[in-house]
């Protein structure tokens, strides 16, 4: 397998506006000869079918929602970058770019993030055209403020609602072709496996949720755009839909997996309370600009948190990064977290959980001004946990909430299939090893709006217009057949157990060998473990009903069978990843006093994986990096 | 802080949408206060799973609230008995040992009950492709900042635009009427100023298609504000009549269009 | 229906009629129910020259009569009749869609904001339509009255209710009309898009007001004559 990035030559400013001028046109009359197939209908899918669709193709679209406008997306609080400046707080796309990269531990391609940081402004001029009702100032111009420790103002927001508001934004312009008749629109139907024809996507099995029809759809290109795989963590931030089955699919059918062991594991949320939980909350990072975060400093210490004096108290990000405090980034504060736990100092029923407390803040700003900043995230806080923050600190916890890892894409956001083009969350991204805050918002809108247009038009270029196959073509049977197989496969079994309890199983396994912290033995035991666990799967999976109707069990069956082989996938990446970075921290590879330790010299490079069989030991493929533009500093936050 | 009750559901059991369907009674044991009332479902689910029976089907996707894919009818209110939430972020803390609970789905005629608890709100996505957008194809806008806002208008946009599209208010409303989720769309997009060039065409086609998707009217009964889960307000509703009269005073049969100058 | 269907501007309709439409036959509905609710109030007011005696009503009435040449009842008598049949025709055309809007209905039903008098709009309505019927035989020209005088409105008055029935009617029907206004009123100002929060306190209590002097009145005129006020 080759993996050629594509990477325009020329200076880093140019790069993309060349590209744009050096790919192919296709013939507006020809437009509408083409079927794109889009699965997915959130930032990066939903942006997509309605800009493709507006320039004239015959657009697809699928989710697994009743309605588009339900993709998770829609659960973003926090906000959007974009490098407008409008603070005049010297901010710049070179910043955007900078900080992107730096935040990404130096694990990201260079010329797409700074693309990235290009378009951000496209992006917010769009969205506000669009009718999103972004925060404004009483002159009536837009509101910024600083997001997820960064030193400039530079997120742009709707309430605690920003991604449901630039989701909507998308959404509606998806209707309006939908109405239009340029988007046809499959809602309640799930990806089930990829058609390849000679090597070449040409599209996709679909099951449909309300009927069970296994259906083909045929085009001349797919796009997935089917959001992160967070959920293989059983516990997660994610909706409890979000799945891998589409990309999972892809990759068994030879697109490369691009740094699996990637995941972001956020610091604020809302503790578990047993085992019935059922997924977990984010509490907005937002509440960490004037929260402060504590434990007592003594072990179990049982008082109730207003009878511990000041100095029994440990704010210990304040302690260990002065300069960042409480507004250390997401993997760091995530960690410490962790680590004050492990330590018997954690608080709550569990013992899983640190305070964020706004004692301080209240008294420095008043009640009315934190009602006013954080009023909606008490109430959501009161409402789960049913206590009340304006008295008693929130407890909040670390929950997986972003997976950088994803399909391995080039510059065009092609991935290893011709024809198969995967964009925001599903592709390995251009976040490197972790994530900033506000960033991948920004990420799926710039491939939805602003990249995809452009380059999937220079790949139909090079293709016949309707030289699609038909739908009894043998290869587009036989993926239909292996899809029935599967199903025909679950209802068969006949076992016991329900696919929650494998889930939720599994989901124990990687939390305690690959969440916050990993080291070897662990990864090892972990990659003992899944498989086992499969097995059992696979022998004691019991789903009730039949595969033609509304079947709520089946549909979470094959989720998990996916998840599970992934699982070890992302087991045998961070293993193979000999370095901490980002989101991956391997304790082999930290400083005395518990900061990652990167190793360039070895690990400079994406990771990507491809697929050999069942059964077979995957092969691990390089992409190297190179950091012209940006130093390749120690991430210090101190 | 932690208790445990017992309660005895009534749950609407419909296997598709031709059979006739009918109330089931569970009984759910050691449900925890902590749960939310979905996680209380999945309890009886996965015991009906082990006891080789079909779980209940409802609709879920984020569970905290805002994707508006959940909506249960719970003792007669949408969304169940708790203020401003949705049911996924309705805990069981809601709820006394011993309690009779009966669950059913949201009834329209415009949203055909798929099986179970789970019903067919597409009708919500034709009213919105029938107007509730601003034609702004990608690539044609202005600097974001090239047309001032005033913020009573953004903070007011924002307040409707929070709609999360679950149609407790469908369900709410002694009519069946889609109004208050219409009226928000309709004025998020008439405060802005981006919104302007289509106001007077989007009110009477989104109006014609909430019509044709076999809505009621509404009698401003009010049900459906407080049932919302998001606090919108029947002043949306007020504003989208007086949207429509003028539209309809200002109706020029030639061109289609209204509400110019 | 998992696929997206076209709506129903693309399957090639236009934007319907203003009258077709919901929100125009609810406007319909407020504009004639305004002209009604005005009537009633200043019915009322005329009304209550009863308490003045014989001489001061029926001068009263031998001035409407002779309004613009004569023509002035005529014309009101025309505006009152559309009225009522537009009001009637919509009141019927919307409840026959709203029934047909929630085919099933729940078993636990439970309301929080709607009163009383929102849900009886159609059968406080249908009251209404019936007592205007028989009011008009029984003052107006009298086939269903039993000691009726052409031209002597106030005795009619009297002994119109001193018939016991009679006026229990009339009471029923008036605390029909109470609640009608309630509700109708409050919702008229809605349904003109006259909304904000400012005034909106007002405006319940405004309805609220109207609905309880008109029907407060009214009901006093049977009563005032059961217990020989007047007389
Ligand atoms: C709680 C929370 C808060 C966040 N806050 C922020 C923030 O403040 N700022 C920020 O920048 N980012 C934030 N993020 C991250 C960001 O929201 C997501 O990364 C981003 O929205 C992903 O968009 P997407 O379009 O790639 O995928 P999604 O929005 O997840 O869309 C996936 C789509 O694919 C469809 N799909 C999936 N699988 C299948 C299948 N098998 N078959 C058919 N269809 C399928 C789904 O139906 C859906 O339409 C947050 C994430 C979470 C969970
Ligand atoms: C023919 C008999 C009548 C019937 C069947 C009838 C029925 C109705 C109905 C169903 C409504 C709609 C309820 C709503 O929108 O909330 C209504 C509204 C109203 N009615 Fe009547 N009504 C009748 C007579 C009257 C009379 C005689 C009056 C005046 C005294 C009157 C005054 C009103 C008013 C003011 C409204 C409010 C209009 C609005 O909602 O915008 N109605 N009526
Ligand atoms: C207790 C309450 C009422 C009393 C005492 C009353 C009294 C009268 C009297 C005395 C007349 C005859 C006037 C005349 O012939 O000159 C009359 C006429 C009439 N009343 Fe009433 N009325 C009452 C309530 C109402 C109500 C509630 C309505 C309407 C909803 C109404 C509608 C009419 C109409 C339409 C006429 C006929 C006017 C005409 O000559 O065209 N009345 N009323
Ligand atoms: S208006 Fe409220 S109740 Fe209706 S769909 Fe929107 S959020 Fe739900
Ligand atoms: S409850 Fe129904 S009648 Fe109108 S005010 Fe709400 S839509
Ligand atoms: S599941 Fe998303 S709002 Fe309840």
């Amino acid at each position: 397998m080759e993996l050629n990035a594509c990477i325009p030559d020329g200076p880093l400013e140019q790069k993309w506006e060349k590209h744009q001028f050096d790919l192919k046109l296709v013939n507006p009359n020809n437009k509408r000869n083409y079927r794109i197939l889009i699965v997915g209908s959130g930032l990066a899918g939903g942006a997509a079918a309605a800009s493709l669709a507006e320039l004239g193709y015959d657009v697809a679209c699928f989710c697994y929602q009743d309605s588009p406008r339900r993709a998770h997306s829609i659960a973003a609080q926090g906000g959007i970058n974009a490098a407008k400046n409008y603070r005049n707080d010297s901010d710049s796309i070179f910043r955007l770019f900078y900080d992107t990269v730096k935040g990404g531990d130096f694990r990201a391609r260079e010329a797409n993030v700074y693309r990235l940081a290009q378009v951000s402004n496209n992006i917010i001029d769009q969205c506000v055209a669009q009718g999103v009702p972004f925060a404004r100032e009483y002159g009536g111009l837009l509101d910024n403020r600083s997001f997820g420790g960064a030193q400039v103002s530079r997120t742009f927001y709707a309430r605690g609602q920003t991604g449901q508001q630039l989701l909507l934004g998308a959404y509606q312009a998806l209707e309006r072709q939908i109405g239009l008749g340029q988007v046809k629109m499959y809602t309640r139907h799930e990806m089930q496996e990829l058609i390849l024809v000679d090597g070449v996507a040409k599209g996709i099995v679909t099951r449909d949720l309300v009927t069970g029809e296994i259906q083909s759809h045929v085009g001349d290109a797919v796009i997935l755009a089917t959001g992160g795989y967070g959920n293989v963590m059983y516990l997660a931030t994610y909706a409890k839909g979000c799945n891998t089955s589409a990309i999972w699919r892809a990759y068994k059918k030879g697109a490369a997996f691009g740094n699996p062991c990637y995941t972001q594991i956020h610091p604020t949320c809302i503790p578990v309370t047993g085992d019935h939980q059922s997924k977990l909350t984010l509490m907005s990072e937002s509440l960490r600009n004037d929260g402060r975060i504590w434990v007592p400093a003594k072990h179990g210490d049982q008082r109730a948190p207003d009878q511990i004096p000041e100095n029994e108290r440990d704010y210990y990000l304040e302690r260990k990064y002065p300069s960042y405090g409480n507004l250390a980034p997401r993997d760091i504060s995530s960690r410490a977290a962790k680590q004050v736990c492990d330590d018997g100092r954690g608080v709550g029923g569990t013992g899983l959980g640190v305070y964020l407390d706004f004692a301080d803040a209240t008294k420095r700003l008043g009640a009315r001004k934190i009602e006013e900043r954080y009023g909606n995230l008490f109430e959501m806080y009161e409402r789960i946990t049913g206590e009340d923050p304006y008295k008693v600190p929130m407890r909040i916890y670390p929950a997986t909430h972003y997976t950088m890892g994803g399909l391995w894409v080039d510059y065009n956001l092609m991935s290893t299939i011709p024809g198969l083009f995967v964009m925001g969350e599903a592709n390995f991204s251009d976040h490197g090893a972790n994530r900033l805050g506000a960033s991948a918002l920004m990420q799926g809108l710039a491939d939805g709006y602003f990249v995809i247009p452009y380059t999937l038009g220079g790949y139909l270029a090079g293709i016949k217009p309707s030289a699609r196959p038909k739908v009894d073509h043998p290869s587009v049977k036989e993926a239909e057949e292996s899809v029935k197989a599967r199903v025909s496969r679950f209802l068969s079994i006949g076992g016991k157990e329900t696919p929650t309890h494998f889930h939720r199983e599994l989901g124990k396994i990687l939390w305690e060998y690959c969440g916050m912290a990993r080291n070897e033995a662990g990864l090892k035991k972990a990659l003992q473990l899944i498989p086992e666990l499969r097995e059992e799967f696979w022998k004691n999976l019991r789903i009730p009903g039949s595969g033609a109707e509304v079947n709520q069990t089946l549909e979470l069956a094959g989720r998990v069978a996916d998840f599970m082989e992934l699982g070890e996938l992302m087991c045998l990446d961070a293993l193979e990843r000999r370095e901490s970075c980002g989101g991956h921290f391997r304790e082999e590879w930290q400083t005395p006093d518990g900061e990652a330790v990167r190793d360039d010299e070895h690990f400079c490079h994406v990771a990507a994986w491809e697929y050999t069989g069942d059964g077979k030991t995957p092969t691990r493929h390089v992409e190297p990096l190179s950091f012209e533009n940006t130093h390749l500093a120690v991430r210090s936050y101190k | 802080m932690s208790n445990t009750l017992t309660i005895t559901l009534h749950v609407w059991r419909q296997k598709n949408a031709q059979d006739p369907g009918g109330f089931v009674e569970y009984s759910a044991k050691d449900i925890s206060t902590e749960m939310s009332f979905l996680e209380m479902l999945d309890v009886v689910n996965e015991n009906l799973i082990h006891k080789g029976e079909e779980p209940i089907t409802f609709d879920h996707d984020c569970r905290e609230g805002i994707c508006g894919q959940c909506g249960l009818v719970i003792n007669g209110r949408p969304h169940g008995p708790r203020e401003r939430t949705t049911t996924c972020q309705l805990h069981m803390r809601s709820f006394r040992d011993g309690d009779d609970i009966v669950i059913e789905p949201f009834r329209a005629k415009a949203f055909p009950v798929i099986k179970d608890l789970m019903v067919d709100r597409s009708a919500f996505d034709r009213i919105i492709s029938a107007g509730g957008f601003i034609s702004v194809p990608t690539g044609c806008a202005p600097d974001g900042n090239a047309i001032p806002v005033p913020k009573e208008n953004a903070d007011l946009a924002m307040d409707a635009a929070a709609c999360i599209g679950c149609a407790a208010c469908v369900a709410a409303c002694p009519n069946a009427s889609a109004m208050l989720f219409m009226a928000a769309k309709i004025s998020q997009l008439a405060l802005l100023p981006q919104g302007q060039p289509e106001r007077y065409t989007r009110v009477r086609d989104m109006l014609t298609q909430m019509d044709a998707e076999a809505f009621g009217t509404c009698t401003n009964h009010g049900e459906c504000e407080a049932a919302c889960p998001k606090s919108i307000k029947l002043e949306n509703i007020a504003r989208m009549n007086r949207d429509f009269i003028k539209a309809s005073l200002t109706y020029r049969p030639d061109t289609g269009l209204g509400g110019g100058a | 229906m998992p696929a997206s269907q076209p709506n129903a501007l693309t399957a090639g309709n236009r934007a319907a009629p203003f009258l077709d439409s919901s929100v125009g036959r609810k406007v319909v509905m407020a504009a004639t129910g305004t002209i009604l609710f005005g009537f009633v109030t200043v019915h009322m007011l005329g009304n209550l020259q009863a308490y003045l005696g014989a001489q001061v009503m029926n001068h009263y009435a031998e001035f409407l009569r002779g309004l613009l040449h004569g023509g002035g009842i005529w014309i009101s008598r025309a505006v009152l009749l559309a009225a009522v049949g537009l009001h009637g025709w919509a009141a019927l055309s919307l409840t026959l869609a709203n029934q047909a809007a929630r085919p099933v209905s729940y078993r636990a039903q439970t309301y929080q904001a709607s009163t009383w008098a929102s849900r009886s709009m159609r059968w406080t309505g249908v009251t209404l339509g019936v007592f205007i019927v028989y009011h008009l035989l029984h003052l107006t020209t009298g086939q269903a009255h039993p000691h009726f005088i052409p031209g002597d409105v106030y005795r009619n008055f009297v002994t119109g209710f001193q018939v016991p029935a009679a006026s229990v009617f009339y009471i029923v029907a008036q605390l029909c009309l109470g609640f009608h206004l309630w509700h109708g009123v409050w919702s008229l100002t809605q349904t003109f898009g006259l909304a904000h929060p400012r005034y909106d306190p007002l405006r319940r209590f405004f309805a609220y007001g109207i609905a309880v002097l008109v029907a407060g009145v009214n009901i006093s005129f049977p009563i005032a004559v059961l217990t020989g006020i007047i007389h």
